[in-house]
């Protein structure tokens, strides 16, 4: 995928860059997604990035500051088809911008180029899955024109 | 689900002052525009205004206008002016304390907590949004079907 100059208007998103991630980025993007869930994913991150090679409906992008300094935010996004009795659709699995950087629109601007992403894998529609509780998140997705889909996610303990 | 007549006077007014938050309008402007009642509406916005979501201008041109900030209002900020939305209700109900009435409490908060978080994702600025996002939808679908 060519990379994605950002177009916004607003004077410090319009500095940074999207485009797909490189393996130097991995670091950053753990580190990224640890300080803001708690968690170091290490092997998961590792297995995203590997899966890229076998996988062209997943999309593994980056924001950057074409002035240097880490990475500032990723998403990655793929098409899953029949799950669940489902359609083939895009799903945003990931989403992370650093929290010093945020109401810069570069959440926004990862999402659009994540959907860019899958509309040219020829889906129509694109989901995703947000704890109820967080509603950080829900409201960015609610922001981006996301509404509740036909599908209820249910859960039961086994212990 | 059903809100009460209140509650959804108030998310009406709310969001039609803040598709301009520098417009005014009084209580009749409103009421005409959702065919509702102006006496009604009037106690609606002085409750929003109490709570800082509106303000009254005096004077000939007097009405009211949106102070607060649309990006960060949810319409649950909006609907907790009104009710106590969600808030236990069925734990209060005769029975709750019963194996059948515990087990309906269980499925009723679901719903509870579904409308909560629904509600307090939404921003009065996400739906003013949505609502363009829509129209916008509906003319290139209907663009699609006469080309």
């Amino acid at each position: 995928m060519a990379w994605v100059i950002l177009s916004s208007m607003n004077e410090t998103a319009a500095s940074y860059r999207i485009r797909p991630v490189q393996a130097a980025d991995l670091a950053d993007v753990i580190a990224l997604d640890a300080e803001m869930t708690g968690a170091e994913k290490g092997d998961f991150w590792r297995d995203v990035l590997a899966s890229l090679a076998s996988r062209a409906d997943r999309h593994f992008l980056v924001a950057e500051d074409p002035k240097g300094g880490p990475i500032r935010g990723y998403i990655v996004g793929e098409v899953r088809a029949y799950e669940f009795g489902s359609e083939p659709c895009g799903w945003v699995i990931a989403i992370g911008v650093d929290p010093r950087f945020r109401v810069r629109r570069t959440g926004e601007r990862l999402f659009d180029a994540i959907c860019d992403c899958l509309r040219a894998d020829g889906v129509a529609t694109v989901r995703t899955m947000v704890a109820r509780e967080d509603r950080l998140d829900m409201a960015f997705f609610r922001a981006q024109g996301m509404m509740a889909g036909p599908f209820i996610e249910l859960e039961k303990p086994l212990d | 689900m059903k809100l009460q007549k209140a509650t959804l006077f108030g998310l009406y007014s709310v969001l039609e002052l803040t598709r301009d938050p520098s417009r005014q309008l009084s209580a009749t402007d409103i009421a005409e525009r959702y065919g509702i009642s102006a006496n009604h509406l009037a106690k609606v916005l002085r409750d929003l205004g109490r709570a800082g979501l509106v303000e009254a201008a005096r004077g000939a041109s007097g009405g009211y206008r949106f102070v607060g900030n649309a990006r960060r209002i949810t319409l649950l900020d909006v609907v907790r002016v009104f009710e106590d939305f969600g808030d236990d209700v069925a734990a209060r109900e005769p029975g709750a304390d019963t194996d059948i009435g515990g087990a309906l409490d269980l499925v009723l908060s679901e719903i509870d907590d579904i409308a909560r978080a629904t509600l307090g994702s939404v921003t009065l600025s996400t739906l003013l949004k949505t609502m363009q996002w829509r129209d916008e939808r509906s003319q290139r679908l209907k663009a699609k079907e006469t080309a």
